[in-house]
């Protein structure tokens, strides 16, 4: 499907890192895991805000760094005994390359 | 007061005393021999120390103290010469001492096999804590060699601790499976299997021809001609009652001393204990039957009726991660069955062995959960014919109980014994426990239960969650996080023994649970690393929290702060000027001085970083480490320069000091203050290392805090020059990067280690030097500005990947 967009080498992001992207939903953090899966959520905390991308990625899991909220990068739930959700968003690894579905990107409300 | 004289002091005539003084204090008056030079300790604790999960100190039982408060007269270091039994005295090297009555414990001795060889330096036995201390010492040596000949329960916890030492083992053995006595040929292949996974070489049905080497060990010969390199050979194939002193008295002797069923020799004045005994023709060499023994020993010696009586003995092998058990006589016979259970997968192996009606032996490989049960059973004579086909399951299965460990422990009867070493059956943990000893610490200190090889700790909790309930709070040590069951200090002791060098090694050899850790342990784990082999590991960005990895401090808008280093709190206008030109220019909205004397600029966006870190550096600013665990900064006063009080160049100091230690990570943050005179401007009685001068030089204090605890400083040393205060503050820093847990600030470690220990180290010329020089090596990979090295090499990393505001709006 032609509704890939090609965001970048996979090389870009640190294993166990994340990169931002900017989009009209707001700032997604691209995260690898240490076993170079990709996952795509909203870089919003929805405790405090914090920047996601900026935390320590375990398993597929972060950890918001401001507040040590967990969130699995698959579901986007909150882990443990906070309670919450993070948008996630189809991202795949490709020939090396890391794609993100434009459509969900666009059709996607903002999260809160 | 009546006099004792004892001749040894080793576990079994220890613990005789301990009943002796429990009961009767007061009433003895003691004088105690012992060949040694040092009191009593404990003997089966040895294998930790090898391997370096223990200290010495760790494993003492009787320490001065002790000996002092019962009134002993402690003759360590001193070897019995002779008894005279008709005048009723004791001659040792340094004089002849009187007895009422008399307690020989004189143990028993390593046998050396004659060998052509084994006289030459390098062999050793596995007794006491010189042939311990010889072992470590050899193990130091990078690659080094080792031998062990034999393969029983000594041989190999001295083969797995010294492996964990870091050195090559072969662990030689005469039969054709290891640990013959104990285990059958399918148990001993399984753990033939989990040795040699860990590296430990075996070589069965092993015949050694002779040791060789020119003025000291250097290879071990088999008569098959094989040569083993060795620079240490240790010999473990068995012991001999020593009963030298014993026979020149003419008391009766067999293989050992004999004694009756009250312990008493065949001199009603004489008793004798442990080891060199032979009580109706057995010999002991496990502490199980000793203590039994030392009880009937203190009683006799009170007047009272005891009687010691041998009882069924069971073995577990204390090698971490080797879980086996064998009790009872398993050996095959023509009136004797076998249930086997075999895991191949989970390598467990289960045997039982029944003669009639009930259990007469069991060997377990792998899954000792249920061992206690078992030995209950074998014990107590117990009928299993009624259960006979669930019998291999374990308690669990007897009667639809449930599987769960607590149940299973509820469910023991009082009289099932817990401790195996100390003889403590479960009905005297549960009176104590009743009796107010409602943690672990207090249960050891009144019964003994798990006070000795500790493998029963576990058990001894569930008697204490089982009786208390909701109101028990394991007090066990708190591991690192859910990833591992291993603390922060038997990681960083694992790290060390193992020469464990990367996080997938420290992952693998402390079995952790996750794939690849957690926000709690991976930037521990990056820390102890990095401060054990600078030169080796390379620092994991990735395992950093995000101040560190930016290297700038994140703020609850997720915006950062910029602070640059201002050495010892002394600026410029240039400087200034690029700071102010620096907040313009990214239109810093709070420009702050800070408590540590520089400015700090707040409310930077991350994407912003590179920029204005490379404005500041082209000012010849770097980065002031306002975010790490490491040096933050050094407070200072004017000192002689301006002040009319001033006592020395206190400014000047400082910056030496922060010159010397800026870069260097540490535990937790580390916070310096140099005063020039006892008024103290620079308030450096409340920081991790503070400074004052005097007159006559400058007084060092360590482990302050002005953060959730308030604390002065306490003196660390006083000296007279500066280089003496830089060498002595970089030696605490270091000692204080290789020992302390991951976020424990110098004032919580040392509280946990003690001064003493800290001075000892830091004070000694040899240590501190070391010290230094560790600290140095450790300087040159990190003393680096991180905003250049970011400016330069990591900038794209602060800027978002791609922007789809266009593009995916279309």
């Amino acid at each position: 499907m032609s509704d890939w967009i090609d965001i970048g080498p996979l090389d870009a992001i640190p294993p166990r890192g994340a990169r931002k992207v900017e989009t009209p939903l707001g700032c997604v953090a691209v995260f690898r895991t240490g076993d170079d899966r990709v996952f795509a959520v909203n870089n919003r905390c929805p405790h405090k805000g914090g920047p996601l991308n900026e935390g320590i990625v375990h398993g597929q899991s972060v950890t918001c760094p401001l507040h040590n909220w967990v969130f699995d990068l698959s579901t986007g739930l909150a882990q443990g005994a906070d309670e919450g959700r993070i948008d996630t968003f189809p991202a795949k690894l490709e020939g090396g390359r890391v794609l993100l579905a434009a459509s969900a990107l666009r059709a996607r409300p903002v999260a809160a | 007061m009546q006099k004792l004289v004892v001749i040894g002091a080793g576990m079994a005539s220890g613990r005789a005393l301990e009943h002796l003084f429990d009961t009767q204090p007061g009433e003895w008056d003691v004088t105690l021999f012992n060949a040694e030079p040092r009191g009593n300790y404990n003997r089966i604790m040895l294998s930790p120390v090898l391997s370096g999960e223990k200290s010495y100190a760790e494993i003492v039982t009787h320490d001065e103290d002790w000996y002092a408060a019962q009134g002993v007269h402690c003759r360590f270091g001193e070897k019995v010469v002779a008894i005279d039994r008709a005048a009723k005295t004791v001659t040792g090297e340094n004089g002849t001492v009187a007895y009422d009555k008399l307690l020989i414990a004189t143990g028993s001795n390593p046998f050396i096999i004659p060998l052509p060889g084994h006289q030459l330096p390098g062999v050793v036995a596995y007794r006491d804590l010189e042939d311990t201390n010889v072992m470590i010492e050899a193990s130091a040596i990078p690659g080094a060699h080792a031998v062990v000949i034999g393969g029983g329960l000594l041989g190999l916890e001295a083969a797995a601790g010294l492996r964990l030492r870091g050195m090559e083992v072969t662990v030689l053995h005469i039969a054709t499976h290891l640990m013959e006595r104990q285990l059958d040929a399918a148990a001993g292949f399984l753990l033939q299997k989990d040795l040699e996974r860990r590296g430990i070489n075996c070589i069965l049905q092993a015949n050694t021809k002779q040791i060789t080497g020119d003025g000291k060990v250097e290879a071990v010969e088999l008569a098959d001609g094989t040569v083993l390199p060795a620079s240490l050979v240790v010999m473990a194939v068995g012991i001999r009652p020593n009963v030298q002193l014993a026979k020149e008295a003419g008391l009766a002797v067999g293989k050992a001393i004999h004694v009756d069923d009250q312990m008493v020799t065949s001199d009603a004045d004489i008793l004798a204990v442990g080891e060199c005994v032979e009580h109706q023709g057995a010999i002991f060499g496990l502490v199980a039957p000793l203590y039994d023994q030392a009880k009937v020993v203190a009683a006799t010696l009170r007047g009272e009726e005891a009687t010691f009586v041998q009882k069924q003995l069971s073995t577990k092998l204390k090698v971490t991660g080797c879980d086996l058990f064998s009790a009872g006589d398993f050996a095959e016979g023509p009136n004797r069955e076998d249930i086997v259970f075999r895991d191949p997968a989970r390598g467990v192996y289960k045997r039982l062995v029944i003669e009639g009606e009930k259990l007469v032996g069991a060997v377990f490989y792998g899954d000792t959960a249920d061992s206690n049960w078992f030995f209950g059973q074998i014990r107590d004579g117990a009928d299993i014919s009624a259960n006979r086909d669930t019998l291999i399951f374990g308690p669990a299965f007897q009667g639809g109980a449930p599987v769960d460990p607590m149940a299973a422990v509820a469910a023991l009867p009082p009289e099932a014994e817990i401790c195996g070493c100390n003889g403590v059956c479960k009905g005297a943990i549960v009176d104590a426990i009743k009796g107010g000893a409602v943690d672990l610490g207090a249960v050891r200190a009144t019964t003994k239960a798990s006070a000795s090889c500790g493998t029963c700790t576990g058990l001894v909790e569930q008697v204490l969650a089982s009786t208390l309930g909701g109101a028990f709070e394991r007090n066990a040590p708190q591991p690192m996080c859910k990833c591992t069951d291993l603390t922060h200090e038997d990681v960083r002791r694992l790290i060390k023994s193992q020469e464990l060098k990367s996080m997938p090694a420290v992952w693998q050899a402390g079995a952790w649970k996750t794939p690849d850790g957690c926000h709690s342990c991976r930037p521990a784990l990056n820390f102890y690393l990095l401060a054990d082999w600078p030169l080796e590991y390379t620092d994991d960005l990735q395992s950093r929290f995000i101040n560190e990895r930016k290297h700038a401090n994140i703020q609850k808008d997720g915006t950062f702060s910029v602070m640059p280093r201002m050495w010892g709190g002394i600026t410029t206008p240039d400087e200034l000027r690029a700071i102010a030109d620096a907040a313009d220019k990214f239109k810093v909205p709070t420009v702050k001085v800070t408590g540590g004397q520089r400015i700090d600029l707040l409310g930077v966006k991350g994407e912003d970083l590179p920029a204005i870190w490379a404005d500041l550096n082209a000012a010849g600013m770097v980065s002031g480490h306002a975010y790490s665990k490491g040096l933050r900064t050094v407070k200072t006063c004017v000192g002689t320069d301006h002040c009319r009080f001033g006592t020395q160049d206190s400014t000047g100091l400082g910056i030496a000091l922060e010159k010397a230690l800026w870069g260097s990570w540490t535990p937790h943050k580390v916070k310096l203050a140099v005063s020039g005179c006892p008024r103290n401007c620079a308030e450096a009685t409340c920081k991790d290392v503070g400074v004052i001068c005097v007159d006559s030089g400058y007084q060092i204090g360590v482990a302050g805090a002005a953060g959730m605890d308030v604390k002065e400083t306490e003196r660390l040393a006083d000296v007279k020059t500066e280089e003496e205060v830089l060498d002595y503050t970089m030696a605490f820093i270091q000692l204080y990067r290789e020992n302390a847990k991951y976020l424990d600030r110098p004032y919580k470690w040392v509280a946990k280690v003690g001064l003493d220990w800290v001075k000892e180290q830091v004070l000694d010329a040899g240590i501190r030097a070391q010290l230094v020089e560790r600290f140095q090596i450790s300087q040159s990979v990190y003393q680096k500005d991180p905003w250049a090295e970011h400016v330069k090499e990591r900038a794209e990393q602060y800027v978002p990947v791609a922007d789809l505001t266009k593009f995916a709006a279309e």
